[in-house]
């Protein structure tokens, strides 16, 4: 049963929850500049979709204490661009009052995040893609995962895991050394250790490798000692697959 | 300033001890004030291998403990000037050994010393560790068989890993091999590993070839670092790798089988 259906049942017409959203700050530091709202229109436009019907709290922090301007004629300026101050925080007596008469919010101050990267992000050539908020940084995260490259020899007794990714080992992995990875391993020393790929079970993980010593292969679970490996391939440059789910070996074409 | 090296292999037997003697004589006689600490606590070998086991009356644990100045432990050698020993306890064990008290006593030594030679005990537990941690520099001795190559490769993982200098980001420890007991005629026959072998394996630089010879043997039973025996191979072997070491270009020898005449057959025999 859903937690909706079980505030339906229950006698109350409403529920006070906490909840937090992420909001932009605008900084206002020199509200009657000519440029401002220029300069502005300019940074919106950089990624439309981003700032269209976007949220905003006015932040008065930095303005002089002397300043006096039209507060009511600026929200309305800085929704005029299709942003919609929700609050304010900050600022000297006259502007809080001001700001309160027009309807906006005092915010308690929170920590602020640097927006100016994820402004920059959207390509310019097209302003009209979808440009997500925070998404960006989390994206890059899920769907690239620097591959590990490891250029010293991984000598005997070492284990090397590469989480979530593949890995890369450009000198010889020595007997008694072991390479993890949930992703491919490619060993372009001699493999003499043991090498296993897709370790948390991707069934596609693939071991590639110079010159094959290795005294245990395993794909997903699947493995081979080295007693089982065979001379065709000892010292070979061979690739390690699943093929319908048995542990396979093919020479790879070299020169 | 004062360089340390460490003389370690992981596996015990290989000839560590030999071979830190040898080389601590070999940098004394070319004028290098040179020490050799016996890392390896509870099983004092050190002493009787540089022939001063009658003279130790304090050790390494007593400095580090306090119980003794750094000077009344010291051991001066009666055959080389600028050759110190530093001798290690019997009475112990290895948990004597503290970061700390070592780094004291190393401290104090890099103000007199040119080379400090740190004799490691077998093994990958706290000795070793202690002897390696603050090394400049490391010697690896290794024997032409493949379980000692497989330690060795192991000690070079942990000096990559668990040295001060790997510990802090410095540059890395240089290491270099020594292989002890090669007899190139076994070699031949496939008995024991080729040069090449072992050094495709550990890749690390050769710093020298030590041939099987009986002269080692004889020399650690009179107390006598084979270095100064200057007709067998072994000794002639140790002192060129005291010469790579210090940067002269050696070409190796007693990596082949010598021809077999009648002569060498006698000069074999009294070597």
């Amino acid at each position: 049963m859903s937690s909706a259906s079980q505030v339906a049942e229950r006698d109350v017409p409403f529920q006070l929850r906490g909840n937090s959203f992420t909001m932009m700050v605008l900084k206002v530091f020199a509200p009657t500049s000519p440029n401002f709202f220029t300069q502005l229109n300019v940074k919106v436009r950089q990624a439309p979709n981003f700032f269209h019907n976007a949220p905003v709290v006015l932040d008065f922090d930095d303005l002089p204490e002397s300043v006096v301007f039209d507060l009511g004629a600026f929200v309305a300026q800085v929704q005029a661009l299709h942003l919609l101050p929700v609050g304010f925080q900050g600022g000297p007596q006259p502007v809080r009052e001001a700001a309160m008469a027009v309807g906006l919010t005092p915010m308690p101050s929170g920590r602020a995040a640097k927006l100016e990267e994820v402004v920059k992000a959207p390509d310019p050539r097209q302003p009209d893609q979808q440009a997500p908020i925070a998404a960006p940084q989390v994206l890059i995260e899920v769907v690239h995962r620097p591959t590990l490259v490891v250029t010293e020899p991984v000598r005997s007794g070492m284990r090397v895991y590469a989480e979530k990714t593949d890995l890369i080992v450009t000198s010889s992995v020595s007997p008694g050394a072991e390479l993890l990875a949930d992703g491919n391993i490619h060993v372009y020393g001699a493999l003499r250790g043991r090498a296993l790929a897709g370790f948390s079970g991707d069934t596609n993980a693939r071991i590639f490798c110079h010159s094959l010593e290795a005294e245990v292969l395993s794909v997903a679970g699947n493995y081979r000692v080295s007693e089982d490996i065979g001379s065709d391939f000892y010292k070979k440059a061979v690739q390690v697959f699943l093929r319908d789910g048995v542990l396979s070996m093919d020479l790879l074409k070299t020169g | 300033m004062s360089k340390i090296i460490v003389m370690t292999s992981g596996k015990g037997g290989v000839g560590k001890t030999t071979s830190s003697a040898a080389f601590a004589t070999g940098l004394a006689l070319r004028g290098f004030k040179t020490v050799v600490i016996d890392f390896d606590v509870g099983l004092r070998n050190l002493d009787l291998v540089m022939g001063c086991e009658r003279r130790v009356v304090f050790d390494f644990i007593n400095v580090i403990n306090g119980e003794a100045k750094l000077n009344q432990a010291l051991i001066k050698d009666k055959r080389i000037e600028n050759l110190y020993i530093l001798p290690t306890s019997q009475t112990r064990d290895k948990d004597a050994l503290t970061r700390e008290g070592v780094e004291k006593v190393l401290n104090e030594l890099s103000k007199d010393f040119d080379y400090i030679l740190c004799d490691s005990p077998a093994g990958i537990e706290r000795g070793a560790l202690m002897s390696l941690y603050f090394a400049d520099h490391a010697i690896i001795v290794t024997n032409p068989e493949v379980s000692s190559v497989r330690d060795s490769d192991r000690i070079l993982g942990v000096l990559n890993s668990r040295s001060r200098r790997a510990e802090q980001g410095l540059e890395p420890v240089t290491q270099q091999l020594l292989l002890t007991r090669y007899d190139p005629e076994r070699v031949e026959k496939g008995e024991m590993l080729k040069v090449d072998d072992v050094l495709e394996i550990l890749a690390i630089p050769l710093l020298g070839v030590i041939p099987e010879s009986q002269a080692v043997l004889r020399a650690s039973n009179v107390g006598m670092p084979v270095i100064l025996d200057e007709v067998s191979n072994a000794g002639l072997a140790y002192s060129d790798a005291v010469g790579r070491f210090l940067g002269e270009d050696i070409e190796h020898r007693f990596v082949t089988p010598q021809k077999k005449g009648l002569f060498s057959r006698l000069l074999r025999r009294s070597a």
